[in-house]
């Protein structure tokens, strides 16, 4: 180690020359495409919404902000209070008829990319509540990328669907959930729906940054 | 709460006043019962609320059941409480099911309870009994585009049969 040290000095004064520079460099830089390095960062730094359905609610901030499983660890303990700002959310509960439309709006909202954990048997598949108030599993109304069993999960489950969940961030760098879960096609516009068009204000500034760009 | 002679006595007198109006009393799940015939609830209410010596002026739940093989079929529960003697009392009003379509009514009793009017919304919304007079008989729990009235016993259990192997050993 201190050795190690003695060298990098040498190297910052410019004494380290040849076969020992191409080693030192060797051995310190990691070469990789941009795609795994962003997906690395963004499943390291997952931006929870701070969002509750049921008793899972109680159970989610245990497996995330206390201290013994600490969320931290994976860099999502950043809750953000508005779904503008967060990047997943987290269903922690049994999903009644009411409150899905709402839910739905939720994730709507989120910027992409984003994504949709199911916590718990209820939102997965309704769990015991078989009846005619509830959704029978959240993915009928939304993508869910990761289903985690449990009625409450262990922490520890909660942390190991997270952990699949970055795997997947990091292995898959397609992002938009439609094209996740091809779905092109769906969207509001193209089944007839109202279409966003930009404003006149907008299409002029876009023209002229596009002008700056060339000039 | 009023024990049986204290219970037949209200009967009595209710009877004296409103005759017909009681149809059965007696004790259920250590609880005296009055079952009455709806079309003089407020009658019964409001002596019961108002007699010197009873006044039972707290409305503590309101709440409907529907009996489905038995006849009237349902039932709206009142469960009255003096709060100085700590007593009470439930008047049970039977409702018979008026039939296809068609939805069983009953008179609110929002101006003698205030707190009835949440929870009349409420046995509107899982039952479908319609309380004539009452403020805003909306849904109140359910979304307002709900169709049908779930609590009821003829209504779909709903949900997906999910198929465990202990189900399918045992009743598969």
């Amino acid at each position: 180690m201190r050795e190690r040290q003695l060298r990098a000095r040498d190297m910052l004064r410019g004494d380290l020359e040849g076969e020992d520079l191409e080693r030192y460099v060797e051995e310190r830089v990691v070469m990789t495409s941009f795609e795994k390095m962003l997906g690395w960062a963004r499943s390291n730094s997952i931006f929870p919404l701070t969002f509750g359905l049921a008793c899972c609610a109680i159970e989610a901030p245990i497996s995330i902000v206390t201290a013994r499983y600490d969320l931290a660890r994976f860099g999502a303990e950043a809750l953000r209070a508005s779904p503008r700002q967060a990047d997943l959310i987290i269903l922690s509960g049994r999903v009644s008829i009411k409150m899905a439309p709402v839910v739905r709006r939720l994730y709507d909202q989120m910027l992409e990319p984003k994504w949709a954990i199911s916590m718990g048997a209820c939102s997965s598949s309704g769990g015991m509540f078989a009846n005619y108030a509830v959704v029978q599993g959240a993915d009928k109304f939304m993508p869910i990328d990761v289903h985690i069993p449990g009625c409450p999960p262990r922490p520890e489950a909660v942390l190991y669907g997270f952990n699949k969940l970055q795997r997947k961030i990091e292995g898959n760098p397609d992002q938009g959930w439609r094209a996740r879960y091809g779905a092109e096609g769906t969207e509001e516009w193209a089944r007839g729906g109202p279409r966003s068009e930009p404003s006149a204000a907008s299409s002029e500034a876009y023209e002229l940054a596009r002008e700056l760009i060339r000039a | 709460m009023p024990d049986a002679p204290g219970l037949e006595l209200i009967r009595g007198e209710i009877e004296a006043a409103y005759p017909g109006a009681v149809v059965d009393s007696g004790f259920a799940q250590e609880r005296a019962v009055l079952s009455i015939d709806p079309a003089h609830l407020l009658d019964v209410l409001r002596w019961l609320r108002g007699r010197p010596g009873h006044e039972y002026k707290f409305l503590s739940s309101l709440h409907a059941a529907d009996y489905l093989p038995a006849e009237p079929r349902f039932a709206v529960h009142y469960e009255l409480l003096n709060r100085d003697r700590v007593e009470r009392i439930r008047v049970k009003a039977l409702l018979a099911d008026p039939g296809e379509g068609a939805l069983p009514e009953l008179d609110s009793c929002v101006e003698l309870f205030p707190t009835a009017e949440f929870q009349e919304r409420e046995a509107f919304d899982f039952f479908g009994i319609v309380f004539r007079g009452h403020p805003d008989l909306t849904r109140i729990l359910l979304p307002e585009d709900y169709v049908g009235w779930p609590q009821r016993r003829d209504f779909p259990v709903g949900g997906e049969p999910v198929t465990f192997t202990y189900n399918e050993r045992n009743y598969g």
